[in-house]
């Protein structure tokens, strides 16, 4: 790991000044600085925001600089707000030893992002469930079907606004 | 790219195609399932062709339950998530809850947890052992492996007061301070226990059944295993020499001396090779914990977190008021988001907790090694034949419950 400062960077400017240098942001900097548009340094934890149209080259970038190893991905649902779903994905780094999360946003309107089964196809049951639970379409993905509740269950049990107990 | 998993949808028709393939149900009551896995198979013949997972059977939507409960009584909820490691799922979401809260643990806590989440990993060990070796048609190390098994339990027992869901570690430190006589108990199981590995390896290791069934069976190579997102000893075995314990350490790890047994082989010999050799070293790490236990308290100093002793409920007024405040209306947890992962017997478990400043959790996410072992299953079999399958499945070492949550 290039450097660890022990305070929070909150905000884009503030992790560019201080971690330019760390792989990863280097990464996404040399990719596409544009596309760059969050960052989080807290807890430890580095967040990277990028936008959702651009979440397959992100990670495509990430991964060639040393990030190999896909770990999860999952959604959280943060209603009524929008854009409504948060995706967070979370990627070790077997070289430098660290993970990052990177994180992007969709948008209830239309809800689909590219699926990164290409780049990781590990990611194939992670993207299921968070289809499954959540109801985001990834395009591109190899068989988008549910996984964990049955083929004929109506609704998406993770979101919000699906009821936790009584009739449906 | 990998093909992972397109559904099997009907059986192709025999007549006039190039192809005479037959469409195999196994599962979910098979008995070499572990659980309630239902596999698809499509055979040609003896060989398989396509493996298709259908999971969800034990789906009980705990992700969910986690969101309408507070902090703490989300601890037991996650001792039935990989019913085979509690007390792993308890260190991972203390541990999660521990970095959004910013709280400093007391060491002797931590050096108990790594000194129980240890001998976590030998039961779940165990237990694959046992079933691998019964699915392969050797009884006897069933009944061998449950043996120390039970061991363990009571000592699970001893410290819990439950045998299997524990939720001994709470938020803060430790439910209690461990019996008296807890440290002697685990220092005489682990004095024996080197030499039941012994036996172990004596059953199985020159065994000629168990080694031609094992022995280039379900191979994975290290690029897939990262590819399809493989943890843990599985990973190890294909040549990966990577562990978290070690190059991400969390809960004091990083003052161990320890191992990371890694095989190139691959198949399930390495498998079974690697989790053999890391039961010996946990029992290095249990020993080490045991010989540096340091005393003092095993709760943090945070009375707005954690509940308070009975006996000081029973003197203090500030004490029974925390204790009604907690149970009644939990403890405000800071907004912000965490990952925390940890090596569990399986591989990298994580939980990832959202929080929006509330008493509950707005999002508990969790990573199990499993589920994403099995992705890789369909790799490993493909072209082998239909006898492999259950050979490879005892050799992941999958839990369903932690699959399915």
């Amino acid at each position: 790991m290039a450097e660890a400062p022990n305070e929070t960077l909150a905000g884009k400017q503030a992790v560019l000044e201080k971690m330019a240098n760390h792989p990863a942001v280097a990464a996404l900097l040399a990719w596409s600085a544009d596309n760059l548009t969050g960052a989080l340094y807290d807890r430890g934890e580095l967040t990277l925001t990028v936008p959702s149209e651009s979440i397959v080259g992100a990670l495509t970038a990430i991964r060639d600089a040393g990030y190999n190893a896909f770990e999860d991905v999952t959604a959280v649902d943060w209603l009524p707000s929008e854009p409504r779903f948060q995706l967070s994905y979370h990627i070790v780094s077997h070289q430098y030893k660290e993970r990052i999360r990177i994180k992007t946003w969709v948008s209830s309107n239309d809800l689909a992002i590219q699926s990164i089964t290409p780049v990781w196809p590990g990611a194939n049951y992670y993207e299921r469930e968070v289809f499954d639970l959540f109801g985001i379409r990834f395009e591109g993905h190899p068989n988008l079907r549910r996984i964990l509740m049955p083929e004929e269950w109506i609704g998406h049990p993770l979101r919000k606004d699906y009821p936790v107990e009584g009739y449906r | 790219m990998l093909d992972v998993g397109t559904p099997i949808v009907q059986a192709p028709s025999a007549e006039g195609s190039k192809d005479q393939h037959m469409v195999l149900n196994m599962g979910p009551q098979h008995p070499s399932t572990h659980g309630v896995l239902r596999l698809v198979l499509e055979i040609d013949g003896e060989i398989v062709v396509r493996l298709y997972p259908e999971i969800g059977y034990l789906h009980t939507g705990i992700e969910k339950t986690c969101e309408s409960k507070f902090y703490q009584q989300v601890v037991p909820l996650t001792d039935r998530v990989d019913y085979l490691g509690p007390l792993a799922n308890n260190l991972c979401y203390c541990l999660a809850v521990e970095k959004l809260l910013g709280l400093e643990i007391p060491e002797r806590a931590v050096w108990i947890r790594v000194l129980l989440t240890e001998l976590t990993r030998l039961n779940s060990h165990l237990i694959w052992l046992g079933t691998h070796a019964m699915d392969i048609g050797a009884l006897t190390v069933f009944l061998y492996t449950f043996r120390e098994r039970e061991d363990i339990l009571r000592i699970f027992e001893a410290v819990s007061g439950q045998r299997m869901m524990t939720s001994y570690f709470r938020i803060g430190g430790l439910a209690m301070e461990p019996p008296l006589d807890l440290f002697d108990r685990i220092q005489a199981f682990i004095k024996t226990f080197p030499e039941k590995i012994d036996e172990y390896s004596n059953l199985l290791t020159g065994n000629p059944i168990f080694r031609n069934r094992l022995m280039g069976v379900g191979y994975l190579s290290a690029e897939d295993a990262i590819a399809l997102a493989v943890t843990g000893p599985n990973m190890r075995a294909s040549g990966i020499d990577w562990d978290l314990r070690r190059d991400m350490p969390y809960s004091s790890y990083e003052k161990f001396q320890f191992d990371i047994p890694v095989s190139t082989r691959g198949d399930c010999w390495g498998r079974y090779e690697v989790r053999l050799r890391e039961m010996r070293e946990s029992i290095k790490i249990i020993q080490q914990a045991l010989d540096g236990m340091p005393g003092g308290p095993v709760k943090a100093d945070a009375p707005k977190i954690i509940l308070p002793d009975r006996e000081k409920m029973k003197t203090e007024m500030e004490a029974l008021i925390h204790h009604f405040k907690i149970v009644t209306e939990g403890f405000n947890v800071p907004a912000g988001e965490v990952y925390q992962g940890i090596e569990s017997g399986h591989g990298q478990m994580g939980y990832y907790v959202v929080s929006d400043g509330t008493a509950k959790p707005y999002r508990v996410h969790m990573r199990y090694p499993s589920f994403a072992t099995l992705q890789a299953l369909e790799t490993m079999c493909k072209g082998r034949m239909l006898a492999d399958v259950v050979a490879v499945i005892g050799s992941i070492d999958i839990v369903l419950g932690e699959i399915d949550r």
